[in-house]
């Protein structure tokens, strides 16, 4: 309530969207880089190479670049855009999912590194041995590697958020700067910059960014330490 | 109950080229590091799919290369025993132990209860592997293969990795799953003294290939097969009765050919051991030595001379109904005219006989 009123309408729905939006980009995107991460971490295939670049382009093109080209193809007109609206009425385009969207792509890379890192530090031949004792592939991940993982995955999916909490080219670019719609907290605080005697006001979100920042810092050193206590089990 | 294995396969500059079949009890695989034991038992296991080959346990084919027959590891029905354990660091040792328990049964039940009570590791199921030693470990992992009721015990080395107190620990473990168990038992090593306590059937192998395989009684007493098995290892095995535990420290043991008399062995009157005596620590002798500080002069007929390449020869000896060997200078065997069919006196030191090489027969 405090919070409500100390900030304005505008600044609140700016702190909730983007809030809403890194959430549902890490959560959605998680199961993902999981798979992905675990595919380069354990196997030989061709392509590997081809994936791995895939996977890490949104870190080393411009935001504006992956921006547009998530316009390109997940706009109303895009390829993959107008199938999803015809098949499944899920649009993109300038809705708070796009940001979503654009923020799970840019966090992606980093997420996919923490999680394959976690994987490549467990050692093969656990999974071997449990394969040995009659378990499926499905049971052996289930039951021994992602337990070993988890510290890995928890580091991933913070990472994760904090990169979409903070995301901003992409995002204008894909889905613009509206107002309770896209305008996430970066976009916020750069708005406000734009305008006369909006400095205090960005100010004010630029404090909360910061609380939140650290938040998901302790949460995440928290976390990595209990699971890695458990797994331990001292 | 039987084990064919017939495999090929290449890495590189190395080409494995494997044929051996094994009635039931323990296989051992024996050859130096390097001479790709692990690759046969991995390739029995699933966890390495040969180029070409076929690999049958109790007539169910796990691997035909000709017929694309490959049994994936998940579907093998093994218990396999690595050389490190492996076992599970985020699960309680009750947890690794049931891990492969296809039931109840085996999750608390008598079964639980029994494979539990033989390790000696009742008092560590609730503790992490991480705080137990190497001896606790490699119980846990022997005793979770156990628990998956495998049709085959693979074992690559699962006594390498401890100092020889926590060896002589499990070793009475895995012969009393010899004599109690009807599963067959591949076992991997390179350490004489295991072999000849645990194996039944001995397959020798070097540079990828076997060189040797057959009974394992009557490989370990064959002179020809002492340069595979090392000079200073080769030895055969004497088949004895606990008489009597004496004063003075000494059991007296009654073999075949005599009364032998070693430093105490721990075992109850009446049992039935076998003794592992090195080839080297045998003394021969044309007549009956006396005034000597040796306890025991077995009388012996000789029955095969190898001459060595080297000043050695090896001599293989019948006393009583056991096969010695005795490792003597070329020069002496030449001087005392040691030839088939001689009659002559073995030689043995009490203290030569080292505790780790004294088993319980099979």
């Amino acid at each position: 309530m405090a919070m409500a009123d100390w900030l304005s309408p505008d600044q609140w729905s700016a702190v909730a969207l983007s809030l809403k939006v890194s959430l549902w980009a890490t959560v959605l995107s998680l199961p993902f880089g999981v798979a992905v991460a675990y595919v380069l971490a354990r196997y030989q295939f061709w392509g590997k190479q081809v994936l791995n670049g895939v996977v890490h382009l949104p870190l080393i093109l411009p935001p504006v670049v992956t921006g547009y080209l998530l316009l390109l193809t997940f706009g109303r007109r895009g390829a993959v855009g107008s199938f999803l609206d015809e098949a499944f009425g899920l649009v993109f385009a300038f809705r708070w999912t796009g940001a979503a969207l654009a923020a799970a792509v840019m966090a992606f890379p980093l997420m996919v590194r923490a999680i394959r890192l976690a994987i490549e530090a467990v050692d093969p031949k656990l999974e071997q041995a449990a394969a040995t004792l009659g378990a499926t592939r499905v049971r052996v991940f289930a039951t021994v590697t992602l337990p070993l993982i988890l510290p890995g995955v928890v580091a991933g999916a913070i990472l994760a958020f904090a990169k979409a909490m903070g995301e901003f080219g992409a995002t204008i670019t894909f889905v613009s700067n509206i107002p309770g719609q896209t305008q996430t907290l970066p976009l916020a605080i750069y708005s406000f910059l734009q305008v006369p005697g909006g400095d205090s006001q960005a100010a004010q979100l630029v404090l909360i960014a910061v609380v939140i920042a650290l938040a998901a810092l302790f949460l995440s050193e928290w976390v990595g330490r209990a699971v890695a206590r458990r797994i331990s089990g001292s | 109950m039987s084990l064919s294995v017939r495999l090929a396969h290449r890495f590189g500059d190395f080409a494995l080229d494997v044929s051996f079949d094994a009635p039931a009890g323990v296989t051992a695989l024996f050859g130096r590091s390097g001479s790709g034991k692990t690759s046969v038992v991995n390739a029995v296991a699933g966890l390495l799919r040969p180029q070409a080959g076929r690999i049958v346990v109790d007539d169910r084919v796990l691997f035909d290369s000709d017929e694309r027959i490959f049994v994936p590891v998940h579907h093998r029905s093994l218990g396999y025993v690595f050389q490190e354990g492996r076992l599970f660091p985020h699960m309680s040792v009750r947890q690794n132990l049931v891990y492969g328990a296809p039931s109840r049964d085996a999750h608390s039940g008598p079964e639980f209860d029994r494979v539990v009570a033989t390790l000696g590791i009742e008092n560590l199921l609730q503790r992490r592997p991480g705080a137990l030693s190497g001896g606790e470990k490699q119980r846990v992992a022997i005793g979770r293969a156990l628990l998956a009721r495998p049709r085959l015990l693979l074992m690559d080395e699962p006594l390498a990795a401890l100092d020889d107190h926590r060896k002589a620990e499990i070793l009475p473990y895995l012969e009393r799953l010899r004599a109690e168990s009807d599963i067959p038992i591949l076992y991997v090593s390179h350490t004489m003294a295991e072999v000849a306590r645990l194996a039944t059937t001995l397959v020798l192998m070097e540079a990828g290939r076997v060189v040797r395989a057959g009974p394992a009684a009557e490989i370990l007493s064959d002179p020809d097969s002492v340069p595979a098995l090392g000079l200073r290892t080769a030895g055969a095995s004497l088949h004895a009765v606990v008489a009597a535990q004496e004063e003075d420290g000494l059991t007296r043991l009654e073999a075949s050919c005599g009364v032998l008399l070693l430093p105490r062995i721990e075992a109850a009157v009446g049992a039935r051991i076998s003794v592992r005596i090195l080839a080297q620590d045998v003394i021969l002798s044309r007549t009956r030595p006396e005034g000597l500080s040796a306890l025991n002069i077995l009388p012996a007929v000789v029955t095969a001379v190898r001459l060595g390449d080297g000043p050695g020869a090896i001599i293989q000896l019948r006393a009583g109904e056991d096969v010695l060997l005795a490792r003597v200078t070329r020069r002496s065997a030449l001087a005392l005219e040691l030839e088939v069919g001689v009659d002559c006196f073995a030689i043995l030191k009490s203290v030569a006989v080292a505790q780790s090489e004294v088993g319980v027969a099979g």
